[in-house]
C-alpha cells in the first residue's frame, strides 16, 4: 500500500536526519520525500511517499509524532489530495523527430523550455503517474537525463494541514 | 559578563541538581573549572559509560533525571552505551558533552566526534548548541523532555567556545514551549469507561505491571488498585517491585526467563490490563498469540507503544497517576470474582520453590530469596545482566525498596555503577549490588569511585567463572559447545578488593554466606561477598 504523509517540522539542524533515519532505523523505504518552507516561519514541511502495510504506516505516524522538532503528521486520504512533481527530462531529439516530440509535450501539456541542436529539455508538472506516462512517451527517442523532484501533496476542498 | 560555562553551572542549579557523574578532558574543562567552585557535587567515574549508568541509578532512585558529563570525542562516545540503556530503560537523563571549537566542526581534530549524529537512534532527543545565548532555553528543555512524557535521555553536546564566550547576563527561562511536544497525560474519559466495563465483564482479570509504573511514582496507588479490587498482579523485568514479593496478589515475572505461574496467569487470563509496559519479546514471546481470546486493555504514556507488540482492543494513552485515579473513582466495589481468587491463592503457593544445595557451594536462588529480610525494608537491589539477574528477578523477595535492573538494554557492567548512583540518590537505605563474575569485570573500575566517596555499597559476586547465562544457551542451543564462555585468568577478587581498600570475604556454602552478610549489614562500610556457585545452577 502507497501512502503520503504531510508532515509539519520545526526547522531546525538535523531534523531532516532524525526523520529518514528513523524510516531506515525501522526497515521502511521511502519512495520519494520533498522538503520546503511554509507559510509559518521556522516550520517546514516534509512530504514523504512511501509503501507499508497499515501496521507499518501507523507505527511510523506513532513514532514520526515522538520526535520532537516534528509538529503534525498526518497521513492523506487516497484521492482526496492532489499531488505534484516537478521532473525536467532531456531528450535525445534529431532533427527529423523534434516536431513529434514536440507534438508529445503538448498533448501531455508540458513545456519546451530549452531546445539544442541534438537534444530538447522538457518541463513537466503533474502527479507521479502522469509524469510516469510522459517519460514512457519519451523513452523511444532516448532518455539522456532526468531530474525529479519528491511529490507534495495538499487536501482537496477546505481540510488543511498547518501549525 | 558571564561565560557560557557558569551557564551551564546556573541552569544545573536552577535545575535542582545536586550531583553530576562524569569525568572530565580539554573540551569540557570551562565546565569543569565553573563546577570546581558550585555546591554541585561532582562524581568522578572511572570510566564514561559508568557516569551514564550511575546517573540512571541516580535518577531511578531520586525521581529526578540524573546528569552526567563527559568530554569530546572518546569521552562522549563511551557515553553511548550508557545513553542507549537509559533509553531503553526509559529513565530520565541529561548527558552533558564538550564539543570541540565551532570553527573546527567538521574538520576531524583531535578528539572530535559527531556525538548528537551517534546518538541520534537512543536519545529521546538531542542538541548541538550554535550560540551561548541558546544555552539556558537547551537546558531548561532538555530538564522538561527527559523528566516528562515518556522518559528518556537528553544529549546537550556544547563546543568549547560556546562554554568561553561570555554574554551580558543569565536568565533562566520559567516555561518551556515546544511546539511539537505536548505529551498527553490525562487518560481518555470514554476508553476508561470502556475499560472499567470490560474489567466489570471479566471473570479472570489480571494487571500486567510494567516499569511506567515506578516512572510515575505511583507504587503505593497502584498497590491499592490491586488490594481494592483483588485482581492478581504479574509484573515484568522493570515493573518488579511494583508489587511486594509476598504480597498474595502477585505472582511474580513473566516472560521466557520468568516464573511458570505468572505465564499460566497471563495464558489463562481472559482480560488483561497492561500498565506501562512494552511486552517486549522477553516479556510476550508470541504476542500476537496473546490477545486471540484475551482483551487487552493498555495503558501507557507512549502512544507508539500501545499495539505495536500485543493487540490492544481498549488503548488508554496517558500517565499511570492520572488513570489510575480515574480508574479508581470509577471502579466502584467492583472485586474479582471468587473463583479466579482461589485459583491465584493456589497458585500463589507455587511462586517461590527451594532449589536443590549442590555441596562446596552457594545456591544463588536460596541466598537471594534470603537476602531481602537480612537488609532493612527499604533495601536497593541492583542486579546486573546475566544468570545474576534472572535469579535475582525471580527470587528477591521485595517489600518497601526498589529492584534496579536493566531490563530493556541488558547492558553487563550496569549494577555497580548504578548502585553508586542509588547511593547518592538514597544515602539512608542500604544498596546492594549482585553480579556475576563476568559483569563485574565490567564495572569493577569503579570500584575505586566506591572507595573514594566510601560507599556504602554492598557486592556480591556470583563467582562460577563462566558466562553463565549464555552458556545456558549453548547447553541448550548449540549442543553444549562452549565456545568463549569459561572466563580463563580471572583475578583474585579478593586482593583486588584489598587492593582498593575494601572489606571482602568469601563463601562456598549458604550458611556461611548468610554469616558473613549478618555480619556487614549494620557496617557503613563498603563489601564484597565472593560466593562461589556451582557453574551448572540453572538460570530458573
Amino acid at each position: 500500500m502507497q501512502y503520503t504523509l504531510s508532515i509539519l517540522v520545526e526547522n531546525q539542524a538535523g531534523v531532516l536526519s532524525k526523520i529518514s533515519g528513523l524510516f531506515s532505523r525501522r526497515g521502511f523505504n521511502i519512495d520519494s520525500l520533498a522538503v520546503g518552507v511554509t507559510n509559518t516561519p521556522g516550520v517546514s514541511r516534509i512530504t514523504i511517499v512511501a509503501n507499508g502495510d497499515e501496521y507499518v504506516v501507523e507505527q511510523l505516524e506513532k513514532q514520526l509524532n515522538k520526535l520532537i522538532p516534528v509538529i503534525k503528521v498526518k497521513r492523506l486520504n487516497n484521492d482526496e489530495f492532489i499531488s505534484r512533481e516537478l521532473i525536467l527530462i532531456k531528450v535525445h531529439c534529431a532533427a527529423a523527430k523534434r516536431a513529434e516530440i514536440i507534438k508529445t509535450a503538448e498533448i501531455m501539456q508540458a513545456k519546451i523550455v530549452d531546445v539544442a541542436s541534438s537534444c530538447v529539455t522538457i518541463e513537466y508538472c503533474e502527479c507521479a503517474n502522469r509524469v510516469n506516462t510522459l517519460i514512457d512517451l519519451l523513452k523511444p527517442y532516448g532518455i539522456r537525463e532526468i531530474v525529479r523532484t519528491g511529490t507534495v501533496a495538499i487536501d482537496r476542498g477546505t481540510a488543511s494541514v498547518s501549525v | 559578563m558571564i561565560s557560557g560555562a557558569e551557564i551551564m553551572v546556573k541552569c544545573l542549579e536552577a535545575e535542582g541538581v545536586s550531583v553530576v557523574f562524569g569525568y572530565p578532558g580539554a573540551a569540557i574543562c570551562p565546565f569543569y573549572d565553573k563546577i570546581y567552585d558550585s555546591d554541585i557535587k561532582h562524581i568522578l567515574v572511572r570510566q564514561e559509560q559508568n557516569a551514564a549508568h550511575a546517573a540512571s541509578g541516580y535518577a531511578r532512585c531520586s525521581g529526578k533525571p540524573g546528569v552526567c558529563v563527559a568530554t569530546s570525542g572518546p569521552g562522549a562516545t563511551n557515553l553511548i552505551t550508557g545513553i542507549a540503556t537509559a533509553y531503553t530503560d526509559s529513565i530520565p537523563m541529561v548527558a552533558i558533552t564538550g564539543q570541540v571549537r565551532s570553527d573546527l566542526l567538521g574538520r576531524d581534530v583531535f578528539q572530535e566526534a559527531d556525538i548528537t549524529g551517534a546518538c541520534e537512534p537512543f536519545v529521546k532527543h538531542s542538541y548541538l548548541v550554535s550560540k551561548t545565548e541558546d544555552l539556558p532555553r537547551v537546558f531548561k528543555e532538555a530538564f522538561h523532555i527527559a523528566s516528562t512524557g515518556r522518559q528518556g535521555p537528553v544529549l546537550i553536546d556544547i563546543p568549547m567556545d560556546i562554554q568561553t564566550n561570555e554574554i551580558e547576563e543569565f536568565v533562566y527561562p520559567d516555561s518551556v514551549n515546544i511546539i511539537g511536544y505536548k505529551p498527553n497525560t490525562k487518560g481518555h474519559a470514554i476508553q476508561v469507561k470502556r475499560a472499567i466495563d470490560a474489567i466489570k465483564l471479566s471473570k479472570r482479570p489480571l494487571i500486567v505491571s510494567g516499569g511506567g509504573v515506578l516512572s510515575s511514582g505511583v507504587k503505593l496507588q497502584f498497590q491499592d488498585f490491586a488490594l481494592k479490587t483483588r485482581i492478581p498482579v504479574i509484573s515484568t523485568m522493570m515493573g518488579i517491585g511494583v508489587m511486594p514479593s509476598e504480597n498474595e496478589l502477585y505472582l511474580g515475572m513473566l516472560g521466557t526467563h520468568g516464573k511458570a505461574v505468572a505465564n499460566r496467569a497471563l495464558h489463562e487470563a481472559d482480560l488483561v490490563i497492561v500498565c506501562g509496559a512494552r511486552l517486549g519479546d522477553r516479556a510476550v514471546a508470541a504476542p500476537h498469540q496473546m490477545s486471540e481470546n484475551t482483551t487487552v486493555i493498555h495503558i501507557d504514556i507512549d502512544p507508539a507503544e500501545i499495539g505495536k507488540n500485543v493487540k490492544t482492543e481498549i488503548p488508554i494513552v496517558g500517565d499511570m497517576r492520572n488513570v489510575l485515579d480515574m480508574l479508581v473513582e470509577n471502579i466502584g466495589d467492583y472485586t474479582v470474582p471468587e473463583q479466579w481468587q482461589e485459583t491465584v491463592k493456589t497458585w500463589k503457593k507455587d511462586l517461590f520453590k527451594t532449589p536443590p544445595v549442590f555441596d562446596g557451594y552457594v545456591e544463588p536462588r536460596t541466598l537471594v530469596g534470603h537476602l531481602s529480610a537480612m537488609f532493612r525494608s527499604k533495601a536497593i537491589l541492583v542486579a546486573d545482566v546475566g544468570q545474576n539477574q534472572i535469579w535475582c528477578a525471580n527470587n528477591f523477595r521485595i517489600r518497601e525498596g526498589r529492584f534496579l535492573t536493566t531490563g530493556g538494554m541488558g547492558t553487563m557492567g550496569y549494577s555497580i555503577p548504578a548502585a553508586v548512583g542509588a547511593k547518592f540518590a538514597r544515602p539512608d537505605r542500604d544498596v546492594i549490588a549482585i553480579c556475576g563474575d563476568g559483569s563485574f569485570q565490567m564495572g569493577m573500575n569503579e570500584l575505586a569511585t566506591i572507595a573514594g566517596n566510601k560507599l556504602n555499597i554492598k557486592i556480591i559476586i556470583m563467582r562460577n567463572s563462566r558466562l553463565g547465562m549464555v552458556r545456558e544457551l549453548q547447553d541448550k542451543n548449540y549442543n553444549g559447545r562452549h565456545s568463549a564462555t569459561i572466563l580463563q585468568g580471572d583475578p583474585d577478587f579478593l586482593t583486588i578488593a584489598e587492593a582498593y581498600g575494601i572489606d571482602c570475604a568469601e563463601a562456598s556454602s549458604n550458611e556461611d554466606a548468610e554469616n558473613i552478610i549478618k555480619g556487614i549489614v549494620d557496617s557503613d562500610k563498603p563489601f564484597i561477598l565472593v560466593c562461589n556457585v556451582y557453574p551448572d545452577t540453572p538460570s530458573i
